[in-house]
């Protein structure tokens, strides 16, 4: 898995709330039993003019040059809300998106972001806006960088924001670890429980 | 100091403590179906792992699979075929039990799961589908996940998991005629905001609760992701357990006495403490339907479409204009005044044989207003069977709906059947996000009776006035 260390990048602000996985990559966009592909999808409703179609429309953020390249996204509470489709995440990092920056996300969302290399980060809505606000006059001019060791948001002024992350999922994040095989070491322990466990609640394995 | 519901099966299941707040937590069961199960059984395999306990593993086509008579493999959906075939070959190939197409046993997994008596009370029980959560009717601990995490506990019997805080939801007092679990979670959400169960595992109690059916309760769970919640649950009682007694999986003969003992240990003891509380007066609480994009977006069905102005701050005003530019209404206007387009009676929130009976009582002897498109799809094939049996379906084409084979169907929309542009639909499943159920299409949730009764007034209706 890719690692998430520093980045620093275009930041495009979507400062609405309730941002839900449909929106992010709509159902009819998940064409294949794939995890690629997906990235001319994202935001594929508010991105193109037709269902289905490609003519962007112009007014959608990602659309504006002065967005062009953006690796950062803002926006607003409960963001990656709905569907557990890690799709949506699949598309954002294949678009190019490294981090979302939120007052909150969806939950199951924000765990699919950390096994794919997504940083989400939980700031305040003030300080949402504020970075949007500071990137606003020339977006390509006034990236964000982003720092998960230090776990600093840092604006182009030169403002830094703190922001809250689990140890264990920064550490994920920091060396692009495979959960499955960090658990896999523990092989051992999980069977031992396991032996006891069925012992103990034996109906679940066998019902009669 | 005592014990939640909540904290009892956690502790159970825990193998380990790692960093900070984070478990490994021991995965009894696994349930997968053919949108998002697919590609998790795909990249296990390609990634050379094998799923470790394929008897605890099970799948169901759902999602994709078409509502109409006659199905087969093929799927209005594009590329639905291959979402079909890669999972049966997937499942096949890792020995776990798939309820297919053509399965006296399929259905909509959250349908099925209890149904089947898979999900049992005390056991943890996660899907790569958000609506997990509606298995805590049974007083599991049920959740739902990604792709990755699938594979996770695919591979491993475990998953990672962050612990939740815990929220007790007391509904008090009783409700009122023609209002049921799906006005109760819309109500919930209205008033305390799609983010309000946000971080926590909730357990719903009080003597509402205690007085619903178990297909009632799941309706009322499946909607705890809608609140943000990790899950929800209700504490097993006589009612869950007379539920499972004689379903396919469930416990038998002495290792049903054996369950049994334990799971009249599933409850919260009276001085456990919760991280949070919230009450609600039943007696309150009406008919629910939504008139915006969001689920918090609901009024009483008598109410009317509120301002922009009204609302507490400047985000959430801007996502009301918003809401109601998508949905073409405008500030002031009564619900009840609403026409509409179509009406859907499904989904895994509110299409299990209950809510067919309840929804048919409405129908009986009345006729689908002119122009609206009706559509009940029944969660499983053991839902439809049973409907049949009793001659619902009649009821149900006399009035003027479809009634289709079981699954998802346009609960929500990948690209085959949708109820069109601007069509405004009343419908009895969870989500009305923005195009949700077809591109442009708007979404009314409302519990099934609602649903019947606007199918009949061709408009948003109060279903007491038609309860005689
Ligand atoms: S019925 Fe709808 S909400 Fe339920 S599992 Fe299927 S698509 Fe998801």
């Amino acid at each position: 898995m890719k690692k998430f260390t520093t980045h620093r990048g275009v930041a495009a602000p979507l400062l609405r709330i309730n941002i839900d996985t449909d929106a992010i990559i709509p159902s009819r966009e998940m064409k294949r039993v794939s995890k690629h592909g997906l990235g001319e999808g994202l935001f594929a409703g508010w991105r193109y003019t037709e269902p289905g179609g490609r003519r962007p429309r112009p007014e959608f953020v990602l659309n504006q040059p002065a967005y062009n390249g953006a690796s950062i996204l803002l926006s607003g509470s409960n963001f990656g809300c709905g569907s557990s489709r890690e799709h949506a995440v699949w598309a954002l990092v294949e678009y190019g998106i490294r981090a979302v920056i939120a007052s909150g996300f969806g939950a199951i969302f924000y765990g699919n972001c950390i096994r794919n290399g997504l940083l989400p980060v939980v700031l305040p809505d003030a300080v949402v806006r504020q970075l949007a606000a500071a990137v606003a006059a020339d977006p390509q001019a006034c990236p964000l960088t982003i720092d998960l060791q230090q776990k600093t948001v840092v604006a182009p002024g030169g403002g830094a924001f703190s922001f809250a992350i689990e140890p264990a999922l920064q550490e994920i994040l920091l060396q692009g670890l495979d959960p499955i095989d960090i658990t896999q070491k523990m092989q051992r322990r999980i069977a031992s429980f396991e032996t006891t466990y069925r012992r103990r609640r034996p109906w679940l394995f066998e019902p009669g | 100091m005592g014990k939640t519901l909540f904290e009892k099966i956690w502790t159970d299941h825990q193998v380990a403590e790692l960093e900070g707040d984070t478990c490994l937590l021991y995965i009894d069961r696994v349930f997968l179906h053919e949108r998002t199960g697919s590609i998790a059984l795909q990249s296990l395999e390609a990634a050379g792992r094998k799923v470790r306990n394929p008897q605890q593993v099970f799948c169901t086509m759902d999602h994709i699979v078409d509502t109409l008579p006659g199905r087969s493999d093929r799927t209005r959906v594009p590329g639905g075929e291959a979402f079909i075939q890669t999972t049966r070959s997937a499942s096949h190939s890792a020995g776990i039990k798939l309820f297919d197409i053509g399965d006296p046993g399929q259905g909509i997994v959250h349908v099925i799961s209890p149904e089947q008596g898979i999900v049992q009370p005390g056991c943890t029980l996660v899907c790569p589908d958000s609506h997990t959560c509606s298995q805590g009717a049974l007083g599991a601990l049920a959740w739902g996940i990604g792709s990755s995490e699938a594979e996770h506990a695919l591979a491993t019997g475990t998953l990672r998991v962050n612990r939740p805080r815990t929220l007790r939801v007391d509904f008090e007092g009783r409700l009122p005629p023609g209002v049921g679990a799906k006005d109760m979670i819309l109500h919930l959400i209205a008033a305390h905001s799609t983010a309000g169960g946000a971080g926590f595992a909730i357990e719903f109690a009080g003597a509402a609760v205690r007085e619903l059916e178990i297909e009632a309760r799941l309706t009322l769970c499946n909607m705890a992701v809608e609140f943000s919640a990790f899950t929800g649950l209700v504490a097993p009682d006589r009612k869950a357990f007379d539920y499972l007694r004689g379903r396919p999986y469930a416990p038998r003969g002495r290792a049903w006495e054996q369950a049994l003992a334990y799971w009249r240990t599933l409850r919260s003891d009276d001085d456990a403490r919760f991280d949070r509380i919230i009450r609600i007066d039943c007696a309150a609480i009406a008919p629910t339907v939504s008139w915006g994009t969001s689920p918090q977006q609901a009024s009483a069905v008598s109410a009317q479409v509120p301002s922009p102005a009204a609302a507490a701050d400047a985000a959430a005003a801007k996502s009301i204009e918003r809401a109601l530019a998508y949905m073409g209404l405008e500030p002031g206007r009564r619900l009840t005044d609403i026409p509409i387009d179509a009406a859907f009676i499904g989904s895994c929130t509110n299409s299990r044989l209950s809510d067919l009976r309840a929804a048919a009582r409405v129908l009986r002897g009345r006729r689908v207003a002119a122009g609206v498109k009706a559509i009940c799809v029944p969660g499983s094939s053991q839902v439809k069977a049973a409907a049949e049996a009793e001659g619902l379906d009649r009821v149900f084409i006399e009035a003027g709906f479809e009634w289709r084979e079981s699954g998802c169907s346009m609960c929500f929309y990948a690209g085959g059947e949708s109820f069109g542009r601007r069509q405004r639909v009343i419908s009895s499943t969870n989500r009305n996000f923005e195009s949700r159920q077809g591109p442009e299409t708007r979404t009314h949730l409302a519990s099934p009776v609602t649903v019947a009764a606007s199918a009949v007034a061709g408009r948003i209706a109060d279903v007491r006035e038609f309860l005689r």
